[in-house]
């Protein structure tokens, strides 16, 4: 009888368990009566976004879904978008492939997020992109500078937002040819397509085999000293880093150790100056002399009206948080993807808002063009170069365009858009 | 293994009116396949019944539990400590995705392959199971601790080290056929899931559940109790762990290899030492030494993560303290949960409702 009982106990257990699963199963979503797209309401629109905010990416770049959470709250605050608000889930996904399958689910099945809106990261983007596809998800503005984002063909939903990686190489390397031709270039690159894509783009212009060593690393590996002692060995001069902030620093600190001063040639994802500058700490003049690139405006530029109106609405919705490179590319994103949104019209849906992004035309605070069309779903397709001068981040010489293949690296003399008064976008 | 002594009538006669018979009650075997095929019943009504996303759950629970069963085997009913189960799911993961993806190269595309994958991968896990068990049967405490240690750190890093074969860090794809299409044409992919790894998970039970009642069942508890008075008994034990060893890995092989066909994708961040360290926690905090114990054990796995992401969007948090929580409060949940546990119920989840069953029962004599 005792068997009995405890086996009845144990069936009646686990069915307690699976009703009461059921039953919190439909918390998420719209709830908005049945409305027939995911994630939109009369009210609201929900979307996702999944990040590192732990981790080995996490420096810096934890900074940038809350930027972008506080501009839509800048944007709800003053009446949303067609009367609607955003509500943007931030998912942690650690900068672990394995995380981003999981918390990406939850967000497109059980949370049923009108889109996914700046996933950020390459190895663990790259992972989701088939299940995004079969479930007709809008993925926009992926948060690298991959080329897999631009495959409008295989992924028709998904749209890229950083300067691809090929291009930006092309662009290091023409700076690298004009100021420092005849010297030993080296290359250092995270061991996925973000490596593999800025080397290509470094190589187009250099030539191939014209690179002297070429070293890879792995997030999950923060010894860097086999690599940068390899470069020392082979008498690198300058080094091109395509590597997140962490390791950037990581490099740049492992080299003063072993007394190697190259001439560092950063990646825009990784060359942001104040979250280098928080990782390296005492180290952060290390950082003198380091020559990046970005597209978007310097968040130390304060005469600069995209710096003003970020500035402002990280004092209003963002708690004042540390204003850096980070924080600017997110309320960029936000800007961006309200543009689209005033673009998709106030009948919104998936399809609606994908042909938006498709029309292209968008106008914000980048130096670069933004090339969205049909057949090019890549961001913006250019960089301007920075350096760190007595610890100031600033730009020099002009900004400049080119493709991901082997057209030539041109000078973009359009000059950035100004804001609208109330820093929100109106319909174009 | 040896069969049941016992004549045994065709299952069908058993299962129904004579479901408290004698004979039911007698063979292990019957009793076994009555209850997975409740279980079976339960989980397709269940595949009905939920959301997408918590079929998908469903389907990683099934998956663990693959895992965690095998592991309770052998840490609680043979007594050796392994630290590095993560590491053989990895092996199982990598193996389906190679395959997998051999396939789609040389053109062959049915929905079979999956199942030859699968056995691949069991079948792999088991040949690297065999190794480390070889070695763990010599070795005890902490220095099997330290062994199975080594495994978890080291598998993943052949995985980036051979990025060329396995991908880096990035990982592989694991290309997976759509669901049949005699199920229809919209057959929700997720329901597909379940019951695919449903169905993994209960053959692997069933076949668990009469190896612990078995002979050999019994030397692997006799062999954790007492090694002397098992070998005066005249079982083998370095044998005996050796094959605890082997069970137990294939079944994480197997479960990985589901992980890999769940999520599409393999990448050495999926099983990393802390998947080793939840995995033995899990089982724990289930109840070692009870294969219902891992039953709950899986749950937690999937249900923790899910559950500390709920509890932080009920705090209204700044940022930055939201960061910090969101990565490590499973850990830190996970490890005070073992804490509590260890001190409340050492018998774990299991143990507590056993124990409940009892005074339920004890209520019930006059």
């Amino acid at each position: 009888m005792q068997r009995f009982a405890r086996r009845g106990l144990a069936v009646a257990t686990s069915l307690a368990l699976l009703t009461s699963v059921a039953a919190c199963g439909d918390d998420g979503g719209s709830g908005g009566g049945g409305a027939p797209v995911p994630g939109v309401t009369d009210t609201e629109i929900v979307v996702g976004t999944h990040m590192p905010l732990t981790g080995p990416a996490a420096a810096g770049y934890s900074s940038i879904a809350p930027a972008t959470k506080a501009y839509f709250d800048y944007v709800n605050a003053n009446g949303g978008v067609h009367g609607r608000k955003i509500t943007y889930k931030i998912m942690d996904d650690g900068y672990n492939p394995a995380n981003t399958q999981q918390v990406v689910r939850q967000l497109v099945l059980q949370d049923k997020v009108f889109a996914i809106l700046n996933g950020l990261g390459t190895p663990t983007h790259t992972g989701v992109l088939d299940f995004l596809k079969s479930n007709r998800v809008p993925d926009l503005f992926v948060a690298s500078g991959s080329r897999s984002w631009d495959q409008p063909e295989k992924y028709p939903f998904t749209f890229g937002y950083n300067t691809d990686y090929t291009v930006e190489g092309k662009i290091l390397a023409t700076y690298i040819k004009a100021n420092h031709a005849g010297q030993k270039v080296c290359f250092l690159g995270q061991d996925d397509d973000f490596g593999r894509d800025s080397l290509v783009g470094v190589e187009k212009i250099l030539g191939a085999g014209t690179v002297a060593a070429k070293q890879t690393y792995v997030t999950s590996n923060t010894n860097v000293a086999p690599q940068i002692g390899a470069f020392k060995a082979a008498g690198c001069q300058v080094v091109v880093l395509a590597t997140v902030p962490g390791f950037t620093a990581l490099s740049i600190g492992t080299a003063a150790r072993l007394a190697f001063k190259p001439q560092w040639v950063v990646s825009n994802v990784g060359a942001d100056y104040n979250t280098l500058a928080k990782s390296l700490g005492e180290a952060a003049p290390l950082l003198e002399g380091v020559v990046g690139t970005n597209y978007m405006p310097m968040n130390n530029d304060t005469a600069n009206p995209w710096i003003q109106l970020f500035t402002k609405v990280n004092q209003a919705h963002n708690g004042g948080a540390p204003f850096d490179g980070n924080t600017v590319y997110g309320m960029s994103v936000g800007y961006l993807f309200v543009q689209a949104l005033l673009a998709a019209g106030k009948d919104l849906t998936r399809d609606s808002l994908v042909a938006a992004v498709e029309k292209g035309g968008f106008q914000g605070p980048g130096l670069a063009p933004l090339r969205f069309s049909r057949t090019d779903h890549s961001g913006y397709g250019g960089a301007r170069m920075s350096r760190v001068t007595a610890g100031v981040q600033g730009y020099f010489g002009p900004a400049y365009e080119t493709d991901e293949v082997d057209g030539p690296v041109r000078e973009y003399a359009v000059a950035p858009a100004t804001p609208p008064v109330n820093g929100i976008p109106t319909v174009s | 293994m040896n069969a049941p002594t016992r004549v045994t009538a065709p299952a069908s006669a058993a299962v129904g009116s004579a479901g408290r018979g004698n004979r039911l009650r007698r063979s292990t075997l019957l009793r076994h396949l009555a209850v997975a095929l409740v279980a079976a019943l339960l989980l397709v009504a269940a595949s009905y019944g939920l959301e997408p996303f918590r079929n998908f759950q469903l389907a990683t629970v099934a998956a663990y539990l693959c895992a965690t069963a095998g592991l309770t085997v052998l840490t609680g009913l043979n007594g050796q400590l392994s630290l590095g189960h993560g590491a053989l799911m990895a092996t199982g993961a990598y193996t389906v995705a190679l395959t997998q993806g051999r396939f789609l190269d040389s053109g062959v595309t049915s929905g079979w392959l999956l199942v030859v994958s699968l056995l691949a991968s069991v079948l792999v896990t088991v040949a690297v199971g065999a190794v480390i068990g070889l070695a763990a049967a010599r070795l005890r405490g902490p220095y099997l601790a330290g062994l199975t240690l080594a495994v978890a750190v080291v598998v993943p890093a052949v995985a980036i080290t051979f990025d060329g074969v396995f991908g880096g860090e990035q990982g592989l794809s694991v290309p997976v056929e759509p669901p049949p299409l005699a199920l229809g044409p919209y057959f929700p992919y997720e329901r597909w899931q379940a019951w695919l790894a449903g169905a993994a998970m209960l053959l692997t039970m069933l076949l668990l559940a009469n190896l612990v009642r078995s002979r050999f069942g019994r030397a692997l508890r006799a062999v954790r109790d007492d090694e002397v008075a098992a070998r005066l008994a005249g079982i083998h034990v370095g044998r005996t762990q050796v094959l605890a060893f082997v069970v137990s890995a294939g079944c994480a092989g197997l479960g990985g290899g589901l992980l890999a066909v769940l999520a599409q994708s393999v990448s050495p961040g999926a099983f990393s030492l802390t998947l080793s360290l939840f995995l033995l926690m899990a089982i724990v905090i289930g109840g070692l030494g009870s294969l219902a114990g891992a039953v709950w054990g899986a749950v937690l796995l999937v249900a923790l993560p899910d559950l500390t992401h709920s509890v932080t969007e009920l705090f209204t948090l700044s940022p930055s303290v939201a960061q910090r929580w969101e990565g490590n409060l499973p850990l830190a949940i996970f490890g005070v949960t073992l804490i509590v546990v260890m001190i409340a119920a050492p018998g774990g989840i299991h143990g507590l409702l056993t124990r409940a069953g009892r005074l339920l029962a004890r209520r019930r004599r006059p």
